[in-house]
């Protein structure tokens, strides 16, 4: 067994959160059985929606490519079950803007027959880099922490770079959220053989695996494999429980103690960042052969009577997911898909799990923090903000709608933790308020560039126009200097056949 | 079923600026027991006239500038204001000089510049110079402390009462019979009159530090705000700094002429040193906001204070401290702006 490591880097700020894991962490993950209908929603990603290749009454198999995005950024979607295409329509999903989705609705036969493989699993090792790269592209592979970039064209960004660290981020430290520990407790092995994957994919040799401090259970699991596999590049690092240690440049900067430009990538320092469920949904894609189309969620809170982790297929909806597993309480006020930190509340259960989906959070009481005061100025907020940003100087400004100071005070940099609403004594929803400020820097941004386009349109036909005038004027008086060359009869010739053109117009 | 929807976070905030003020209240009472123990009842009026027109001021701008009454009353940062005001007063207070001071301290100072949050200087000090300017011989008048050896007459809470509502005091007692010069008038005047410090030292009013029951209220100020400090209602950047301001420059002109200087020790627990360190300086609207800039604004204060007491023509000079480095705030925080993470600062300052 290989032991955790704790030299790391320091992270400003941040909050030690009541971690609320206990409760969905007592039993082992529950295999969700095979819903009656599956809806998944094109756009399971960062980037373009996925196209449907499939009709409506087609029959599907488990495992079958059923929307493909184009050359651009995107990842493909496989039916998660067998079954038959019955809708092609906008429903109501979890996404960052708006509240439905395009989504295409399956309805299962419950036989759950698979696709037989087109080409048999080859070793990885013998894959050039490229091509391993691209078979995880065709397994629909997205990151698993939530921001779903889909992970191929991630790593085809990192090889364009140079990389020397890969991280697998175990931390998860937003509250009542566990299914990245309960994956690392029981499947271990598969999250190590998916570094391996990702390490010969990248070509580097030092991969850290960082798992915070509150999963003993999940430190032991990975060391006890790690010391089996005797794999010296991988190494086990533990990081101290505090939120928001899990976010990707955060991360960076606790385990490698570098810190990711303004605007950049973990890449620009040489890092690359992935989930360790994403390593797991890689090893379950390369070496078994099976697509993205399940993952491990966390269904909690007091809003449930039996909190635990599930094994769902993509594209079960919510409602089925409670209720398989001990339905709602009496008290159940508020649905969120994701923690209590950077979720986001929608308003029917009738939502999909999809490849972001981490946590199903139902809360008996909606937490009103009272009315909003005018700032005081404490500075607690800048105190526990992990980008060390000045939440109070943001607010004045973004109340003010002063864009140049939000930039230069670095609301573009803001992550949207949540930490400083939690420390507000004034109880202004400062996230909230940075994320509209943010949309609408993005909007005038847009704007600019819009009218800079038409601005150099109008230019461009404003001069061609001048040059046609030109050339028609220099025409016309090459003609006249023709017509006087060529004396007066030949002029009134010309001025005969006008005059028969207009009369034959006339 | 449909469900409520709100944005995240969805974990309800702790603190509370009516729970910070309270607290601050709080940590106020060992020392405001004390004052009344030294200074007899008068503090108790003051306290009540202060918070009085102070929630008077706060309803009628609040009402004038249609806000929403809950959010401005129920915060009770009229009253901390109207507890300091009455704090930095003598015990012998006409009502309508605490009333001035209390009304210009809400109404002025505080909701012509926005309101809480909005006030560029600290409400309690600018309301206290106004009377300090405006009724200069109303703030000389301290009672001498009760320390039961010292010769003086007491008077009775009737007669404390009868002062506060008409400004006169029975026709037996004379001010002299009652009122003392503070200590640190005391020192102020002896040094002008070219006195060594072991001279007035001997005057029995001095005490060991900063003055017979001064000092002691100062002690229970401290105690208060440690226990502020304790409770993260204030941080310890803007006490230490005030505190440095002063002792640095004190311990050094004491070595170099002990006879002409104070000591430190008599500067830390003089006058309204330790008030103006745990309570005054640290409010949080009109103070700097980083831990640097409360660090370099603490000091600020500590530095201004030393100045006008020892050089000055005034014997204290906590609130002209405080109000001068108020208008320093602004520059302070943009020049101690922290580093953002993955930010290049080397171009940003100038740009």
């Amino acid at each position: 067994m290989s032991a955790p490591t704790y030299d790391l880097g320091t992270l400003h700020g941040g909050l030690r959160l009541p971690g609320n894991k206990e409760q969905s962490t007592r039993n082992p993950i529950f295999e969700m059985p095979i819903p009656a209908q599956l809806v998944l929603p094109i756009t399971q990603h960062v980037g373009d929606p996925a196209q449907p290749l499939v009709g409506i009454g087609e029959r599907v198999l488990k495992g079958q490519l059923i929307a493909r995005p184009d050359e651009t950024l995107g990842a493909p979607i496989h039916a998660s079950s067998s079954g038959t295409v019955v809708a092609i329509e906008p429903w109501p999903a979890s996404r960052r803007f708006g509240d439905t989705a395009p989504c295409i609705v399956i309805d299962c036969d419950g036989k759950d027959e698979a696709i037989v493989p087109a080409d048999k699993p080859a070793d990885f090792t013998t894959l050039a880099p490229d091509d391993l790269m691209h078979r995880i592209l065709d397994g629909g592979i997205v990151g698993l922490g939530g921001a779903v970039f889909p992970t191929a064209q991630k790593l085809m960004q990192a090889r364009t770079c140079k990389i020397d660290h890969l991280l697998l981020n175990g931390v998860e430290c937003e509250p009542y959220i566990s299914c990245d520990d309960m994956l690392m407790r029981e499947n271990a092995a598969d999250v190590v053989s998916g570094a391996q994957i990702l390490m010969h994919a990248l070509q580097v040799n030092v991969c850290f695996i960082a798992v915070e401090s509150d999963k003993p259970n999940a430190l032991r699991a990975l060391g006890e494999v790690l010391g089996a596999a005797k794999d010296s590049r991988i190494v086990l690092k533990q990081v101290p429980t505090i939120y928001p240690s899990g976010g990707e440049d955060q991360l960076v900067q606790l385990v490698t103690n570098r810190e990711v430009p303004s605007g950049g990538l973990p890449t620009d320092v040489g890092c690359l960042v992935q989930n360790v469920g994403t390593a797991a949904a890689i090893h379950d894609w390369i070496i078994g052969n099976t697509p993205l189309i399940s993952r491990v969620t966390t269904v909690t809170g007091d809003g449930v009577a039996k909190p635990v982790n599930v094994r769902a297929r993509i594209g079960t909806t919510i409602g089925d997911i409670i209720e398989t597993t001990g339905g709602y309480t009496d008290r159940a006020e508020m649905l969120i898909i994701g923690g209590p930190m950077t979720g986001k509340s929608v308003s029917t259960d009738r939502v999909p799990l999809v490849k972001a989906t981490n946590c199903i959070l139902v809360l008996s009481h909606t937490p009103s923090p009272g009315p909003e005061m005018p700032c005081i100025r404490c500075g607690d907020c800048a105190a526990v903000c992990p980008v060390q940003l000045l939440p109070q100087q943001l607010f004045w400004y973004a109340c003010a709608d002063d864009e140049v100071k939000l930039r230069e005070f670095g609301l573009m940099d803001c992550i949207e933790c949540g930490c400083c609403d939690l420390v507000c004594p004034s109880h202004i929803p400062l996230t909230a308020d940075f994320r509209v400020a943010k949309s609408r820097i993005r909007e005038l941004a847009d704007e600019k560039a819009r009218a800079a386009r038409a601005r150099l349109r109008f230019e461009a036909r404003s001069q061609r126009l001048e040059r046609e005038k030109d050339e028609r004027e220099a025409e016309l008086a090459m003609q006249k200097e023709s017509a006087k060359a060529a004396g007066p009869s030949a002029i009134a010739e010309i001025l005969k056949r006008k005059q028969k053109k207009s009369e034959d117009e006339k | 079923m449909e469900f409520q929807r709100r944005p995240a976070p969805f974990l309800a905030p702790e603190a509370s600026v009516s729970a910070l003020m309270l607290h601050v209240l709080a940590a106020l009472i060992p020392a405001a027991i004390a004052h009344v123990w030294y200074f007899g009842p008068g503090l108790i009026f003051n306290l009540l006239v202060a918070t009085v027109f102070a929630a008077a001021g706060e309803a009628l701008m609040i009402s004038l500038r249609s806000r929403q009454p809950e959010t401005g009353l129920t915060d009770y940062s009229a009253l901390v204001t109207a507890a300091l005001l009455a704090f930095a007063l003598p015990s012998l207070t006409p009502w309508w000089v605490t009333a001035t001071g209390a009304l210009f301290a809400i109404v002025v100072a505080k909701h012509l510049y926005g309101g809480l949050g909005f006030n560029i200087f600290n409400p309690a000090m600018a309301g206290y110079v106004v009377i300090l300017v405006a009724f200069p011989m109303h703030l000389n008048l301290w009672v001498a402390p009760s320390m039961g050896d010292l010769d003086y007459q007491k008077l009775t809470v009737l007669q404390t009462l009868t002062f506060t509502l008409t400004g006169s005091l029975p026709d037996a007692i004379s001010f002299d019979a009652i009122s003392r010069a503070t200590p640190l008038d005391v020192m102020k005047s002896g040094l002008n009159n070219a006195r060594t410090i072991t001279e007035i030292r001997a005057v029995p009013i001095m005490g060991d530090f900063g003055g017979r029951g001064w000092e002691w209220i100062g002690n229970f100020l401290a105690f208060g705000g440690f226990w502020l400090l304790i409770k993260k209602i204030i941080r310890w950047q803007i006490p230490v700094g005030v505190g440095l301001g002063l002792l640095v420059p004190a311990t050094i002109m004491y070595m170099i002429d002990p006879g002409s200087n104070a000591s430190p020790g008599f500067h830390l627990f003089g006058g309204a040193t330790i008030l103006c360190a745990f309570f005054i300086a640290t409010d949080p609207v009109s103070s700097a906001t980083s831990p640097k800039g409360r660090m370099i604004y603490g000091i600020g204060i500590g530095l201004l204070i030393y100045c006008i007491r020892r050089w000055g023509s005034y014997s204290d000079g906590v609130a002209f401290a405080v109000l001068m480095m108020n208008m320093a705030v602004p520059a302070i925080d943009y020049f101690t702006r922290p580093h953002i993470i993955g930010h290049d600062d080397s171009g940003e300052r100038n740009g």
